[in-house]
């Protein structure tokens, strides 16, 4: 509405469009290059870690914050959703010569296809993985997304934090679900998921040579993901969202239905949600129902409120931080010596200590996070540097009329 | 305030980024600094170990085996020059889904081989990692066959699940008379499940009947599982879970005044659980792959330099008592010598390729490696906790001969 | 009859004292939500952290000394928390409450890991508490015969202070209607501070005979048990404090029924689905008042 009142808005709006195109070309030349032309030394292993489970995250805390932020529902259950996600990926892509190994206690499992294999008996290997990794990637979403319609039902009807409580419930509940040995032929109970196709086994042949797409890929699905959940939160639907956030009441008197959109938000979270435990299942090699605790959500739901509740670009910009700062750049912390020097409270866990100690500086102190509720849109940037550019003009003339006076008198 | 926090954040973030910018080059050089005597040139081990979590007790004994034998032997002699060895020691947390970053910042360190990790879910979840970075890892004490199956980069000196299930199996009939099992693991750890797996197909083979039963992860309360093994009239509990959960389920065993014996693999050989079990009328018996006694002049040293250092004491779990995960620890840094040696250089690819010839006679006995990587290894120190003393008592070695 | 009761007679036992415990760590959490309407998440952590201060504090000093400065010390840090992470957002939405709660339960995680260095401490033998005692067929701690019975004294002083004293009165006026309570004259301050250092000397108290049955600490040890204390809180009712005893022991023994029918694995889900299958069909709990959404 406010774009139509201002029309000279529009060729700040493109150009700011192209700007953010051509960076993103920049930053996946930048990770094309990464991935094949680059060396391997110790720095760029550490940023392709951390680059891939940041692109991970990132999607994740978004689908969080289309929840918690956008539609004002504090969910508990992402870690739920996750696991869901990652172990219906593994179950479809695990190669069938592999089954016997990975079930080796369950008589080779239940399921015993793989999509990517498949697909790449009829297109070749490379194309294959690619399209069958994606497809299995989309089933995760869908999964996870039928598994929110079917919880959603009953839980959505509860208020603020008996929903967060029941929503916590229920990921625990699925966490024993997935490792109980009675259904072992699908989820191999206790034991992991591996040998399925992960971010190594993507690539992409161009002539006669093969391109790998390690930390493309995730990029890319989280980075299409994002778009969708970003398109959502400017619809129409995405105002409803808003409004049940601001005020139920209100927003139920102007007529929107409150169960079909919070359902609506919740099932879409939980899609996402999935498809990023799809990746997350890429990126480890290996699934287990173990690690997706509460601990993981609190840390999700931590990285979001760092990003600012409700921001877009603060999720992702606060994703990548934390995961570099945790995985990366803080490990020294755990050492037990600096730059050479030993620090004898330098020791393991420290690390996390000191992490928590920040995060807790935010809650308290910069409760807005990083971003607050804005976003990051280079449109506004240009905008804000016009009318900067506009405003010293001005005061320049000013300045240089108040001489011409003085001269003048 | 608000700017001023801002500020201090904000600097906090710039001091780590410029200390960590560089991180990994100055290890190597830092250490030259300190090691001013050799001719400078340095060999990094990785070592990929829990230091928290579940399995954080176990993993630093591992741990303290590699650091005795690095302050043994400091450096090794590759290709006719003397390096230092260096011990770049990274926590993965007995978690999986931390497993693959601290694997790449092993990798980072430009480590020539990695030795580990204690728990068998993070090996299996990191072994990727190392092998799509061609750097050869040796485990030293998972016993999860599935860790080297088909790969080439993954090697181990221990002896593997389906052996031990056996021997426990043959163990439990034969020394304890057992005709009823209660097995008891945790829900969703694949080091419980993959071994009670293995012990229930061989106790079942000899007419043994099991009872398998889970409890969920940071469970405390062990008194109804205890109560359900009573009632249905098991004479052995099978309880291969990791050491945190063990010491409860040993002092509520002792609480309930239960008379019968607890059995359990590698992870329960643990001061920590002769501890629990002093004074109390609790046996319990554990599979391992050393027996205190074994060489005297080791173990002398070994806690000489453990009493040396307050940290390593508490590491220890507070007393000198040796782990066979110390010396399996140990032994695995010397194979790891021995494979640097036979390679000739520090390359992990000359390493890998050397590895599988790597035959090195070490505390626990010979170690040689087979066509899957693993280890020649055809018996099993069983112990018995001494609840007056508080120590371990050799009882036997115990081989699978009757099961085949 | 008698051998099935011999024979199940040790599951009831540790039923009641577990549900015992649960109920001391309850009421922190049903007292904290009936005044700030929060959901006090990092309840859970400081009775871990009131475990592993006896762990230290056994080592230098006797175990009276020791039982004291554990309370004193928790107490003091649950006041702390609330002073620290919980006052400054007083006028912040909820949702900015519960994340700071979420944030000191991390923090308090994190520290104990560091700490303790990730071992886990084993918990000092309370001399009378330890001891061994038979009832029936069962043999069994002294502390189990303990808890329920020093649970319900417990909570019966405090029932009675809620009720008689000019403090309790506090209390409910404040959990009926913030703002009024405070134009009435009430110091709302000591108000919270005294209901939170009432919950965490239950809490401590709580730690002692939990860890006695139970005796390893490690940083996640209050998790699990103060996410089932909530529940019970929701089960009972939440703001009730006998709602939240009687929460607390419904879910102390059905878990144990559970593992003793061999259903072992879902023993921790069970009490999830109790918590939403109660939600769903009585939102308020056995005991909670029913409420009405001010526009």
């Amino acid at each position: 509405m406010g774009k139509k009142l201002r029309p000279a808005a529009a060729p700040e709006k493109k150009l700011g469009s192209l700007i953010a195109v051509l960076l993103l070309v920049a930053l996946y030349v930048f990770l094309f290059m990464l991935d094949n032309a680059l060396p391997t030394n110790s720095t760029t292993i550490m940023l392709i870690t951390v680059l891939k489970k940041g692109a991970i995250y990132a999607l994740v805390c978004v689908s969080m914050n289309l929840l918690n932020g956008f539609t004002g529902l504090f969910s508990l259950g992402q870690a739920g959703f996750m696991l869901i996600g990652a172990y219906a990926y593994a179950i479809f892509s695990i190669p069938a010569e592999q089954h016997h190994s990975v079930y080796q206690y369950f008589d080779g499992g239940l399921i015993n296809f793989s999509i990517p294999e498949s697909l790449g008996n009829l297109l070749g290997e490379n194309a294959g993985n690619f399209l069958g990794a994606i497809i299995c990637i989309i089933i995760a979403g869908l999964v996870a997304a039928i598994f929110a319609a079917l919880i959603g039902i009953p839980v959505l009807r509860l208020k603020s934090d008996y929903l967060a409580i029941a929503t916590l419930g229920f990921a625990e509940i699925i966490r024993a679900i997935f490792q109980w040995n009675g259904l072992g032929r699908i989820t191999n109970g206790s034991n992991l998921l591996r040998k399925y196709t992960n971010f190594h086994d993507i690539k992409i042949q161009v002539g006669g040579t093969i391109f790998q797409l390690d930390t493309i890929f995730p990029f890319f699905i989280a980075t299409l993901s994002i778009l969708i959940i970003v398109l959502l939160v400017n619809s129409s639907y995405g105002r409803a969202f808003k409004s049940i956030r601001d005020d139920e009441v209100a927003a139920e008197a102007m007529g929107i239905n409150l169960f079909k959109h919070k359902m609506l938000s919740f099932i879409i979270s939980s899609f996402f949600a999935g498809v990023g435990g799809a990746l997350l299942a890429m990126f480890q090699t290996t699934v287990q129902a173990m690690p997706f605790q509460s601990t993981m959500t609190y840390e999700l739901l931590l990285i979001v409120v760092i990003g600012g509740i409700g921001s877009i670009t603060g999720s992702c910009i606060a994703s990548f931080l934390y995961i570099a700062c945790s995985e990366w750049w803080l490990r020294f912390l755990d050492s037990g010596s600096f730059m050479g020097m030993s620090v004898p409270f330098f020791r393991d866990g420290f690390r996390k200590v000191v992490f928590s100690v920040v995060i807790m500086i935010i809650v308290l102190f910069f409760s807005r996070g990083i971003m607050g509720d804005k976003e990051i849109s280079f449109s506004g940037m240009i905008r804000k540097l016009r009318r900067r550019k506009q405003v010293k003009a001005t005061v320049a003339d000013e300045a240089n009329q108040g001489k011409e006076g003085e001269t003048h008198e | 305030m608000k700017k001023i926090l801002a500020l201090l954040l904000a600097g906090c973030m710039a001091f780590a980024l410029c200390a960590c910018g560089t991180p990994a080059e100055p290890s190597s050089q830092g250490n030259q600094g300190d090691n001013s005597t050799a001719s400078g040139d340095t060999v990094v081990i990785g070592v990929f170990e829990p230091l928290s979590g579940d399995n954080g007790a176990g993993g630093k004994q591992e741990v303290l085996g590699m650091q005795y034998a690095n302050s043994v032997t400091p450096t090794v002699d590759i290709g006719g020059k003397t390096y230092n060895v260096k011990l770049e020691v990274v926590d993965n947390e007995s978690s999986n889904d931390k497993a693959v970053s601290a694997a790449s910042n092993l990798i980072s360190k430009n480590v020539s081989v990695i030795l580990g990790s204690y728990g068998s879910g993070v090996s299996i979840a990191a072994s990727d990692t190392f092998g799509q970075a061609g750097i050869p890892a040796m485990g030293v004490t998972c016993t999860n066959p599935q860790i080297t199956e088909g790969n080439d980069h993954y090697f181990r000196i221990c002896f593997l699940d389906p052996f031990q299930g056996t021997v426990l199996a043959n163990f439990a009939k034969e020394e304890l008379d057992a005709k009823k099992v209660y097995c008891l693991g945790q829900l969703g750890n694949d080091y419980d499940q993959g071994l009670m797996n293995y012990f229930k197909q061989a106790a079942e083979g000899m007419g043994i009947e099991c009872v398998v039963e889970s409890f969920p992860v940071n469970n405390s309360d062990f008194t109804s599982y205890l109560t359900s093994a009573k009632n249905q009239g098991a004479d052995v509990i099978f309880a291969p879970t990791s050491i945190s959960y063990a010491q409860l389920i040993v002092k509520q065993a002792a609480a309930q005044g239960l008379d019968i014996p607890l059995l359990a693999s590698d992870t329960w050989d643990s001061n920590v659980i002769l501890g629990a079990a002093k004074g109390t009328d609790v046996d319990v018996y554990v599979t391992t792959f050393y027996a205190e006694g074994g060489n005297a002049e080791f173990e002398k040293g070994f806690k000489e330099w453990i009493k040396a250092d307050s940290t390593n004491l508490t590491n220890n779990g507070g007393n000198d008592i040796i782990s066979a995960v110390s010396v399996m620890g140990y032994d695995a840094y010397y194979t790891a010598l021995e494979a640097l040696k036979a390679a000739g250089s520090t390359n992990p690819a000359d390493v890998m390729a050397a590895l599988p010839k790597v035959n090195y006679t070490g505390i626990t006995g010979e170690i040689s490696f087979n066509e899957e990587g693993d280890a020649n290894r055809d018996s099993a120190f069983v112990k018995k906790s001494n609840s007056e003393t508080g120590l371990w008592e050799f009882v036997t070695v115990q081989g699978i001969k009757d099961a085949k | 009859m008698s051998e099935f009761l011999s024979a199940n007679l040790p599951y009831l036992l540790s039923g009641i004292s577990v549900g015992g415990q649960y109920a001391l760590i309850a009421i922190g959490y049903t007292m904290v939500y009936g005044i700030l309407r929060l959901i006090n998440f990092a309840h859970g952590d400081v009775f871990m952290v009131a475990g592993l201060v006896m762990v230290y504090a056994t080592a230098s000093l006797p175990i009276p000394v020791s039982l004291i400065l554990v309370v004193v010390v928790t107490v003091a840090l649950g006041v702390l928390i609330e002073k620290v992470a919980y006052k400054p957002l007083r006028s912040a939405p909820r949702m900015s409450v519960m994340i700071s709660a979420i944030g000191v339960s991390y923090l308090l995680q994190n520290c104990a890991l560091y700490f303790t260095g990730g071992l886990p401490q084993i918990y000092p033998a309370v001399p009378f508490l330890s001891e061994k005692i038979k009832i029936g067929s069962a043999t069994t701690t002294v502390v189990t015969v303990i808890t329920p019975i020093l649970t319900i004294f417990l909570v019966i002083v405090l029932v009675t202070m809620i009720k008689k004293t000019k403090v309790g009165m506090a209390m409910r006026a404040v959990s009926r209607d913030f703002e009024t309570s405070e134009l009435m004259g009430i110091k709302i301050n000591n108000v919270i501070s005294m209901t939170f250092a009432i919950g965490c000397f239950l809490a401590a108290v709580g730690s002692m005979l939990y860890f006695t049955n139970y005796n390893s600490v490690i940083p996640t040890s209050g998790a699990m048990p103060g996410l089932k204390a909530f529940v019970a809180a929701v089960f009972g009712g939440i703001g009730s404090v006998p709602g939240a005893v009687i929460g607390a022991f419904i879910i102390g023994i059905c878990e144990n029924i559970i593992k003793g029918l061999g259903w072992t694995e879902f023993s921790d889900a069970f009490t999830f689905v109790l918590l939403i299958v109660i939600l769903l069909v009585k939102p308020t709990g056995i005991f909670g008042e029913k409420s009405t959404d001010k526009v």
